[in-house]
């Protein structure tokens, strides 16, 4: 029954024009390394997916081909949704914090729009609102150093949602984090994309994670970096702690775990 | 409240907790022992040294004790504080000059891998030319006296800041620069809010040496000047006193470029522990 109603659900969301499709993408290192091949993927707009896959698989360097650092060596990505020249759709959430350690953490929020020239007036309060979202507030004027590491991997999703992106890309955000805070982090990211309207592409080598966030998982594996399954999570949002626990749930982390496995072993045939 | 990722603040506490270390005279308490300790040292090896020249009865020509420079400091002070002002003055306008250039080159090196390439073998070939070598050579050609013993101050005091400065520069963090270019950073944003920031403790660093350096350039080149006159520096002093066999007046001017050095050497360290205090590991305390 649930199933039913979530094809309906999924049915229901609008605009299904691609926000970013990649076409036969591939990357060549300087070193040789081929990290990609011929990726095809389409992302559509609204849509909340994982790029799951073991460690070196590429889905960093995927990532950073759709934000646009680095060219394809092969292949194109196109922005059909045209950005319209506008410097914030898009918004980056790397693997480490990334803070730059001489600047407080509003400071540091602040930043993407000090480099839009915004006025500092309005900068701060959108960044004061930003490290409210993430539950930093207390901690606006302490330095990088004097933050846990999970509390500044929060000022770098501050700073991702500072500029009300339309795209957010995520690499692996939660993955230095405990549980419990990496479950509240989930929840409340969860809770922001279903509040706005933006696209999230998240990474991650954690099944449970793809599963508990995503509409859409991507299965990669490694030697080369490929697309090897396309599978869509049909469970209804808001998903909270009950899905964690729901047959449902289970379901899905057992066809996502099944094909990760089949991507490891595409890996170990290979390598 | 529930706005989204907001409820991790309780876990966190609302505000962080602070406890103030105890202060003796407005100094943290664990400071005094830095500035007690060499102060002890100095003031025993001065004693030791007065006993010695006492004990064994060395005359003053040979080796004045420390009470006798000490007052011969303070009889002569009039001369000596003039020589002093203008070797200070030199040194100071020399290091100043330093950091313009030296800045101003780094950020000229950082903007393009073509132009360093270029330039910096040269500006190696400057510093490892040993200053007492070319410093006749500047004085014959600067008609200026305390204009040619400037610059060969400047050249002495010029490299750390560059070489330092240049390295600061390409230092930034690579994904914070992935970032600027993702918010699409003009050149000079990324410069003003990432490349010379991540420069600073690096510029600081070569200050540091700098200041010294721009020091010791200046009396290296009012040694090979030796003018005479009413404008002389304190090199001039030691050179002169030298002559006329007034030993004491000699290592007093000697001292005075010691504490000018170890003053100018506090004074930049203290700016760049200012700088520094509150992001830099270099200026942290552990805590672990
Ligand atoms: N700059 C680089 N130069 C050469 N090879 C690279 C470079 N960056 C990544 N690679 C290689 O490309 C492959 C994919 O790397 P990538 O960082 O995308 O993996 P990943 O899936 O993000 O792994 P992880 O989960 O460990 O972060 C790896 O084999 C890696 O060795
Ligand atoms: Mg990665």
């Amino acid at each position: 029954m649930t199933a039913f109603a979530n094809a309906a659900k999924l049915q229901e969301r609008p605009a299904t024009r691609p926000v970013v499709s990649c076409r036969g993408v591939a990357k060549v290192f300087s070193n040789g390394t081929l990290a990609l091949q011929n990726v095809d993927l389409d992302i559509k707009h609204h849509q909340f997916v994982s790029l799951l896959g073991p460690s070196g698989c590429g889905k960093s360097t995927l990532l950073r081909l759709i934000a646009g650092l680095g060219e394809p060596s092969a292949g194109e990505i196109d922005w059909p949704a045209d950005r319209e020249g506008d410097a914030h759709a898009l918004s980056f959430v790397f693997q480490e914090p990334t803070l730059m350690p001489w600047a407080t953490a509003i400071k540091n929020v602040m930043l993407p729009l000090k480099i839009a020239r915004m006025s500092a007036d309005e900068a701060r309060g959108r960044a004061a609102d930003a490290l409210r979202l993430v539950g930093l507030s207390a901690f606006e004027n302490s330095y990088p150093r004097e933050l846990s590491g999970g509390m500044k991997m929060r000022v770098s999703i501050a700073r991702a949602l500072v500029t009300r992106p339309q795209v957010l890309l995520m690499d692996e955000p939660f993955a230095a984090l405990d549980e419990i805070t990496r479950f509240k982090l989930n929840n409340d990211l969860l809770r922001l994309w279903q509040d706005s309207n933006f696209t999230v592409v998240f990474v991650t080598h954690s099944v449970f994670e793809s599963v508990f966030l995503s509409e859409r998982i991507v299965v990669m594996a490694a030697r080369p970096g490929r697309i090897i399954e396309d599978i869509e999570v049909a469970a209804p949002y808001p998903r909270d702690n009950d899905y964690r626990t729901s047959p449902l749930y289970n379901e899905h982390c057992r066809s996502a775990s099944a094909a990760l496995e089949s991507a490891m072993a595409h890996h170990a045939h290979h390598g | 409240m529930t706005t989204p990722l907001a409820q991790v603040a309780e876990q966190d506490g609302t505000a962080p907790v602070f406890l103030r270390e105890k202060t003796i005279l407005g100094l943290p308490a664990s400071a005094w022992p830095k500035i007690l300790m060499p102060l002890a040292v100095g003031l025993l090896s001065l004693g030791a040294w007065e006993m010695v020249v006492r004990i064994n009865q060395i005359p003053p020509y040979i080796l004045p004790g420390p009470i006798l420079i000490a007052t011969t400091m303070w009889l002569d002070w009039g001369t000596l504080s003039g020589s002093l002002w203008i070797t200070l003055s030199i040194s100071l306008a020399a290091l100043a000059v330093a950091v313009v250039a030296g800045v101003a080159l780094a950020i000229l090196f950082a903007q393009s891998k073509w132009v360093e390439l270029s330039f910096f073998p040269y500006a190696v070939i400057l510093q490892v030319t040993p200053v007492v070598a070319i410093a006749p050579l500047i004085i014959i050609w600067v008609d200026n006296v305390q204009l040619s013993l400037l610059i060969c101050a400047w050249i002495v005091a010029f490299f750390p800041i560059l070489s330092n400065t240049t390295l600061g520069l390409n230092s930034a963090d690579h994904n914070l620069l992935n970032l600027f270019q993702l918010y699409r950073a003009s050149r000079f944003q990324t410069l003003l809010y990432l490349r010379l920031p991540a420069a600073t403790p690096y510029f600081l660093a070569g200050l540091k040496i700098s200041g010294g350096l721009s020091l010791i350039g200046a009396v290296v080149a009012e040694f090979v000047a030796g003018t005479g006159g009413s404008a002389s520096g304190l090199a001039y002093r030691i050179l002169e006193s030298g002559y006329q066999l007034r030993i004491p007046r000699m290592f007093a001017a000697l001292f005075m470029i010691s504490i000018s050095g170890i003053v100018i050497f506090l004074c930049l360290s203290f700016l760049s522990h200012l700088v520094l205090r509150r992001w830099h590991e270099s200026a942290l305390k552990r805590e672990n």
